[in-house]
Order: structure tokens, then sequence, then C-alpha cells
């Protein structure tokens, strides 16, 4: 099992090796267009802001690589929000592999903005998902969301209810850091692992 | 619905765990590593390592210790002591850190909170600010509570929302180590005039205190060291209290 991690300077990438290696994988970390591209398993981690990231990953021609990707890829958190169309956070055109627009939260009644801690994830779809992680919680840190729609694939509510997870064809993402859920995201990777 | 959260903390010393009264007379409570794997195992909800020698001793073998809570831990984990520059932050998270905590550095160099949180998020940014009332007035001090400053806890606070942290962790030095409660006043008044979460650390001696602190503190996470390091309070029994008495834990 070649699981291979796109290198690009994340914040949360050494986090993402750790939570791997405990579940007995040592994964690749690389840029490598080729490498990219023959690995069974693609996680596209993420931490950290928005234009600065796409900017980056444009530099580099990930950003037309990744949504090419045929085998399962995981976007996590700033990750997930990049293979979105569109983001708040100073303006910035995405990756498009979902065709949301991610949003600034609005606070409705004075909720702290970034979302920060452990909150419950419900209306779970797709493989990285099973009947045991319904209703659990999960740990989250971010001030952009992506509305529900057709690809949520896991529900999450603070300051209104917002898509948690989506997923499209080959592509899976998590709002929250698996990497950092304790046990319930430790049994969220394996279910990535195992797709 | 968002949970509060229950931060054990390590101070750390000559790479063991240590803890004082007041700022002061630091006792040993362990070996880090295994107290760190110990807490995510009963339910921390975060962990803070603060090096509170950095500022003047050698620092690389701290980073090397980072490295080795951070492996065996799922949850998320926060690093401070002596972090000034890009470079240092870097550090952090190349050894597994999730956020950084900027104490003194913040104070000197405001514009840095500008640069870091523009560099790797707001996120990723915490301001430690050590405060003492001191007529009426909370002084925020620096280096590991020595040196007074000019600045004050409110204004201060807001000046680093406004320059990209994205949390703040306040410590009421008149509270810590004391096991007397937590400073809900200046607690709740902060939580009032930010927007993003405050860490409450200093204080913390029983169960109701943790209560009180959430309630009235208005805080989103509760810090505590001595009395998780020494057994005196266990993570899932507090858990158990909180939720008994109307707080959201996890």
């Amino acid at each position: 099992m070649n699981l291979t991690i796109i290198d690009y300077n994340a914040g949360n990438t050494q986090s993402v090796i750790f939570a791997l290696n405990r579940l007995g994988i040592e994964p690749t970390l690389t840029d490598d267009f080729e490498a990219i591209q023959k690995a069974d398993k693609v996680i596209f981690p993420g931490v950290g802001e928005a234009s600065t990231t796409m900017a980056f990953l444009r530099k580099k021609g990930l950003d037309k690589l990744i949504p090419t990707l045929k085998q399962p890829v995981l976007g996590v958190c700033l990750g997930m929000q990049l293979m979105c169309a569109h983001s708040e956070e100073n303006d910035t055109t995405c990756m498009g592999i979902f065709s949301e627009k991610v949003k600034l939260f609005k606070p409705a009644s004075g909720e702290k903005v970034p979302h920060m801690g452990w909150n419950n994830i419900t209306n779970l779809k797709s493989g990285i998902f099973d009947e045991s992680l319904d209703n659990q919680r999960v740990y989250f840190v971010h001030s952009y969301y992506v509305e529900k729609s057709n690809y949520t694939a896991a529900v999450a509510d603070y300051c209104q209810p917002f898509s948690a997870a989506l997923h499209r064809d080959n592509f899976y993402a998590t709002q929250f850091h698996p990497e950092k859920s304790g046990k319930v995201g430790a049994k969220i990777i394996e279910n990535f692992i195992n797709l | 619905m968002l949970a509060k959260r229950i931060v054990p903390c390590l101070d750390i010393k000559d790479g063991r765990t240590v803890k004082g009264i007041n700022f002061e007379n630091l006792r040993d409570a362990g070996d880090p590593v295994e107290l760190g794997a110990a807490y995510s195992e009963k339910g921390a909800d975060e962990l803070v390592f603060l090096d509170i020698t950095a500022t003047h001793e050698k620092r690389k073998t701290l980073a090397a210790l980072a490295r080795n809570i951070a492996r065996h831990l799922n949850i998320p984990f926060t690093v401070g002591g002596g972090i000034g520059s890009i470079k240092d932050v870097d550090v952090c998270l190349m050894n597994g850190a999730d956020k950084v905590s900027i104490n003194s550095a913040a104070v000197r160099n405001p514009a840095l909170i500008d640069e870091l949180s523009l560099q790797f998020g707001n996120q990723c940014i915490v301001t430690a600010i050590d405060a003492k009332e001191v007529n009426g007035e909370w002084i925020v001090y620096v280096s590991g509570g020595r040196i007074p400053t000019e600045r004050r806890l409110f204004e201060f606070a807001k000046e680093m929302q406004e320059r990209g942290a994205g949390e703040i962790l306040f410590t009421s030095m008149d509270h810590d180590g004391t096991k007397a409660g937590f400073a809900v006043d200046a607690l709740a008044k902060l939580s009032d005039s930010l927007d993003i979460p405050i860490i409450a650390s200093g204080g913390a001696g029983n169960m109701a205190h943790f209560a009180e602190v959430f309630t009235k503190g208005k805080a989103d996470a509760g810090l505590a060291a001595s009395i998780f390091h020494f057994g005196e309070i266990e993570i899932s029994d507090l858990k158990g209290y909180l939720g008994d008495n109307g707080v959201v834990v996890r």
C-alpha cells in the first residue's frame, strides 16, 4: 500500500504522518507528479491561509495535477477548502473539484471564530464513515466553511449546519482534522486506507 | 454543539515536567512523554507544552522532546516557550505541533503576530498572556512572569486579535498554582470583549472551578497542570462532573 502525502508546506503534514505511523503506515511525502499519480492513496493536508497556499500550489503546478487524480484522494481542512471553487479568504480562486464556495462564518449568537474544538458530525455518507462514527465528536479549527450541498458527506453545526465532509467520485474531504480527532479520527483514516 | 475543552499543560524544564506556585518554587511532576500520552488516552481535548526555560537555555533538545510527545498524541498539540520568529514556528510544526503559543515576543514585537498568522494561518497562532492585577489594572508580564510591561490585558488581547491571533491563553499570575479558582471576572470580561476563543489558565483546584470558568468565566477552554499531574483530578471524572452540571464536553 503506497500512501502519498502531497508535500507543499502545509502546516499539519507532520501530524498527518504521525497519525498514519500510529496505524502502521509509512507514508511517502512528495511533490513529484509521477510519484503522486502512481500512489494507491493520496492525502492532501492543509493548514494555513488560502491565497498564499493556492499561490504555492500554482507555482508547483499541483493545482492542475490534483483534480486529474484517479485514486482515492483525501483533502483535510484547508485541503478541503482548496478543492472547492472559490474561497472568501482573500478572494481566492481554488481548484474547483467541488463546485461549492467557501465562506466566512458569520456568528449568529456570539459564537467565537475560529470554530475551534470538538464538535459532532451527523448525516454521514461515503466510504470514509461508518455507523459507529455517527454523532461522534471530531476536532475542528477553521474560520471559513463550506455550505451544505449535494456533495456533503457529513454535517456539523456551528453558526449554521455546514459541510463537515465532502465526497465526489474518488475525492473525499474533511473540514475537521481526523489526524487530531482521537480514536474517532483514527477510524476515519483507517476507513480511507481501506477504501 | 461545540464542546468546552479541557487542556492539561506540561511546563517543561530540562526535559522534565515541573510545576510551581505563582510562577515560582518549581517541583518535578514527571516524564512529559508519558504524561502526554496518558492525558490523550484519558480524554484530554488538547495538550499544551510550554518550555518555561526556553528564553534562557538551549532549545534543541526540546524540539526532540516535542516530537516524541507528538508522535504519541492523537489530539491537538500546542507548543510554546521562547518562540519569536517564523523559523521557530516552522521547527515546532515540523516536529508535530499543531499550534504555537507566543508570549514575550508578542509583547516586544506585536507585528510578529501579523507575520505569523499570514504565514501559518490564524488557527495556528495562540497568544499567551501572563497578567497580574495591580490596583485594579491587569498588568501584562513577560519573561515567565518576571518582568512587568506597559501593556494592559484587555487592550493588548484586543490588539492580538486584530493582528491575527486565533486564540488567547490568559494566565492570571495571581491565581496560578493557588488552586483557589480561576480569575473568572477578568476572564468573562475578556471573553465578552473578544471574538476569538479564550483558554483560561491559573487557579484550577477542584472540579467546581472548571464548571465556574465555563459558565461565569465564559471561557472556551480550561487549562491546568498540577491537579492533573499529581492525580488530584482525573480528566474522565471531570468530564462526567461537567456534563452533569450542564457544561457540554466531549
